[in-house]
Order: structure tokens, then sequence, then C-alpha cells
């Protein structure tokens, strides 16, 4: 049964909430401790249909975790999860299914598949979903590797692939089925910023050609400020601040500025 | 004596969540195989892997076996004059004991390892992340195919080194030991029953079973990156081994039930 997700509680924290009524994803109250550490305390976030959010925040501040959530690849202690309209917690696997055929995510390393080739890998979707022909998965597949500029590497397998090479062949894996929206978790690390601005540039042609919703989790800011609609900042398992990249940029709070100057507070001196 | 249960209660308890998780995904497997749809390819792969890589091993193991028992044997035999006995405790051995038991350590060292590791592996590297994002169901497409492939190859690796080592202890004990061949082979049909057979293969199966949830739920668990993997694949073939050699004496008390041996 599809219901309107419940509209945010209110946040003690200095936030700006995005204005759009219907939300493709919908976090409420979200809460996830592993072992005796509490990773996200009450996360409160809403992604407009068609929009790219990059959540920003420190190493192990809890951004992956909170990624992997959005996909019911990890289940919250406490809070809710609507995707589409539909809240995703407590669906069992099968349930879930029909949620990850909308939802594509791409993971740090690309996750490829390592037994297969690169062209095995990005039709595996397409097969999984009941299609043998072998020419309409051959000519998917050129069709999403002449998108990701990577023509030619069919045959190749993951572990003869650069770190860059091996993200788009995951992404084209992650978009070939359509989905309405993608999930990026670190798309731009440990790469060059050439290929970094590659990735950066796909993300925003697949935003304007596809309309696909996206949330680029990332501690890279530039890559935040070239594809990001809107930014969520996560602090100490919380959405610390959420507005545009140019109301971050104004921000005057100072843990925002030392954030995005890169300043440390002399803890680890 | 609170502080000597605490100490006790701690790894018993963790014991029984271990046996639990093995537990429940083979009733996982048991459900994938009747709801779900055999992935053909992904279990031949598995044949192939599981029985035809395993022929060398378990060749050399029956036939090594069966030679140095029937030498053993006869050494022992020959003092009290029944030398032309070894056919037959030789062959009852392979088929009830030696064969089952051997082949299923061998297994459990090649391909409860293999499997553990591959399956660690993909767990680390998010692969098994990666298929369940792709609403794929990781029982469905790692555990079946392997549980499948292993009930079948189990049972034909066992009867292969049961084969050989029955083979390899006649021409020993004919040609090296030079016992009387008609004798060797008239008391080794008449003491080998078909039980002995069925009983070795039941064994094979059940050896099969347990070989393939510790080793799949072990990388299924795996965690830390490639000491994690390692760690598994050590665990998985320690618990295999274990698990063999302990369920074979209560397999061997309730098969006796079924198929008694001896000349009956």
């Amino acid at each position: 049964m599809i219901e309107a997700p419940p509209s945010p509680k209110p946040s003690a924290q200095p936030r700006v909430v995005s204005g759009h009524s219907s939300p493709m994803i919908a976090v409420r109250s979200l809460a996830k401790k592993i072992g005796q550490q509490e990773i996200l305390r009450g996360v409160d976030l809403e992604v407009a249909t068609g929009e790219t959010l990059a959540i920003i925040g420190r190493s192990g501040g809890g951004k992956s975790v909170l990624l992997k959530h959005l996909v019911g690849l990890m289940a919250p202690d406490v809070g809710e999860i609507w995707i589409d309209g539909q809240n995703i917690i407590g669906m069992n696997e099968r349930q879930l299914g029909t949620i990850r055929k909308k939802v594509g995510i791409l993971f740090q390393g690309g996750a490829l598949f390592d037994s297969m080739t690169v062209e095995e890998n990005i039709a595996f979707p397409l097969r999984e979903a009941g299609e043998r022909d072998p020419e309409v998965l051959h000519s998917k597949v050129k069709e999403m590797l002449e998108v990701m500029e990577m023509e030619g590497e069919e045959d190749k397998m993951p572990e003869s692939l650069s770190g860059g090479m091996k993200k788009r062949v995951g992404l084209a894996r992650s978009i070939i089925r359509r989905p309405s929206c993608v999930l990026y978790d670190e798309p731009t690390s440990g790469l060059d910023p050439v290929v970094a601005d590659s990735i950066n540039r796909l993300i925003r042609r697949l935003q304007q050609r596809l309309g696909v919703t996206s949330v680029v989790v990332t501690h890279d800011m530039k890559s935040a400020f070239d594809v990001a609609n809107h930014i969520a900042y996560l602090h100490e398992g919380r959405i610390y601040f959420h507005g545009t990249p140019i109301q971050l940029q104004q921000a005057a709070d100072p843990i925002l500025q030392d954030f995005l100057l890169g300043r440390s507070d002399g803890r680890g001196d | 004596m609170v502080r000597f249960f605490n100490a006790l209660g701690t790894p018993l308890l963790s014991f029984f969540q271990y046996l639990g998780e093995v537990v429940l995904l083979a009733a996982d497997t048991f459900r994938c195989i009747f709801t779900h749809k055999l992935r053909w390819k992904l279990f031949l792969n598995q044949v192939v892997e599981i029985g035809l890589l395993s022929q060398l091993v378990v060749v050399i193991t029956g036939g090594f076996t069966g030679a140095v028992f029937a030498a053993q044997t006869f050494f022992q035999f020959n003092k009290i004059g029944m030398g032309s006995a070894t056919g037959a405790v030789v062959s009852v051995s392979i088929c009830r004991e030696l064969g089952p038991v051997l082949t299923a350590l061998m297994v459990a060292g090649r391909v409860g390892a293999a499997m553990s590791a591959e399956i660690g592996t993909m767990k680390v590297t998010e692969q098994i992340d990666a298929l369940r994002a792709l609403a794929v169901y990781p029982t469905d497409y790692l555990v079946v195919p392997r549980a499948l492939a292993m009930m079948v190859s189990m049972p034909l690796l066992v009867a292969e080194c049961i084969a050989v080592g029955v083979a390899a202890g006649y021409f020993i004990a004919i040609f090296l030991l030079e016992i009387n061949g008609t004798y060797y082979m008239a008391n080794m049909v008449r003491w080998t029953r078909n039980r002995d057979i069925i009983m070795g293969l039941s064994k094979a199966f059940c050896f099969g079973i347990l070989i393939v949830f510790i080793s799949c739920q072990k990388g299924l668990s795996a965690r830390e990156g490639a000491v994690g993997v390692g760690r598994a694949t050590t665990e998985a073939v320690v618990n295999s081994s274990l698990a063999v050699l302990i369920c074979n004496f209560f397999l061997t008390m309730l098969l006796n039930i079924i198929y008694p041996a001896g000349y009956q």
C-alpha cells in the first residue's frame, strides 16, 4: 500500500529544509548503533524527485551507512525510510527487490563481480530481469559503454581496470535498468582530478538526460558543488545543515566553515 | 562459581549462535531450492568445480588408502592364518568408513576452503551487497547451486573412492602380498553387501551437506578484509572436518541399526 510519508519532525540543529512537496526519498528519525558506537542519531532528510543531493561530512561519520540504509542493505535500530511513497523498514528481501529495481547504487570500489567480464557485469541486471537475447544484451552494453566513454573494453576483467574505469562500469551496471534513483558512495574518492571530473560530468548528464534522483555521498567538496542541487552536512550522526550549495558557501557556522576550508581543530596535533 | 559460569557461558552462547546461523542458512537454502528457479549454468559450473576437479585428489586418496590398508590388514591377519580375509576387511571398511570420511576430509580441504574464500572475498569487497542491491538474493545465487552440486557430487566421489580403494587393495594383495586371488575375491564378495555401499553413499550425502553449509556460512559472515577472509577459510576447513568426524560416529551408530554390518 502506498501512503504519503509523515512530515518531518522539527530539528534542534540549524538546518535549511528543502521545500519540495513529493520527496522521492524521505528519512525520518533514523538511528543506527554498530557495536557500542552510535553512527546515526536521528537523521531526518528529504530528497525531491529529480533532485541531486550531496551528503557531505567527515570520514567515518556515517555517510556510507546512511546510504546503505536507503536501499535496505542495512536495517536501522529506529526510524523510517520512505522510497517513492513506500516505507521500506520491515520489508523482507523479496519486497525490497521491488524497491531495489527502482534504485541503483554505485559502491565505493565499484563492487564489480570479479569472475565476470565488463560486458557480463553490465549485462547482469538485464539477465536477472529475464533478458536472454545475446544481441539485445550486447547492444545495450555497448550503448552504456558509449555513455561511460569506455568503448571497446567489453572483454576486460575487473582486475585489469583502473579505479576510475571500475567506477564507471559499476555505474553502467547500476543504471542499465533505468532506475528512477541512483545512489553514489564516494564516486570520486581515490581518483585523479581529471577522472573525478569525468565522473561528475556523468552524474550531471544522468540527471539532465534521464531525470534520475541522485544521492551522492562524498567528502570531495568540488564534486559536491559540481553535481548537487542541495547539500546535506552529516555531523555527529545528525543532519546539521541542509540547503543549496550557495547557502552552504555563505553559512557563517564555524563547524561548516572548518569543513569547507579543511581546517582541523588541532586535536590531532 | 559465578565467574566460572560466566566464562563458560559466552563461548557456549557463541557456539549455539553459530550453530543456529548454519541451520538457518540450510533452511533458507532448502526454501530457495523449492521456491526459486534453478540457475543451471551456475549449478553445472559447481558440479565441475566440486566433482570433476576433485578427481585426482579422490583417486589418490582412495588408491593409497586401499593399498596401505590391505597391506596392514594382511600383516596382522597372516599371523593367524587368515590372510585371505584381507579382501573382506578392506572392502567393508572402505565402503562403510574410510571411503566417505577420507573423501569428505579431502573435499572439505579443497572445495570447502575455495567456497569460503570465494564467498568471503565477495562479502568484504561489497559484491554480495551489490547482488542484493541488484535485487538478487545471495542465498539463491551463491548457496543453492553449491549445495545442489555438492549433494550430487559427493556420493559420486565417494563411490569412486570406494571403487579405487577396493581395486588398489586387490592389486596389492594379489601381486605384492601374493594372497590367493580366488579366496580373496570370494571372501570380499561374501562379506560385502549392498547395505555397506548404501551406508557409505548415505554418509557421503550427509557430509556434503555439512561441508557446503559450514563453508558458505563462514564465507557469508567474513569480515575485516583479507585477514577476515583468511580466518573464515581456515575456520571453514577446520569446522567442516570436525563436523564430519563427529557426525560420522553418530551416523555410524544410526545407520548400523538400518544397515547392520556383517554376514546375515
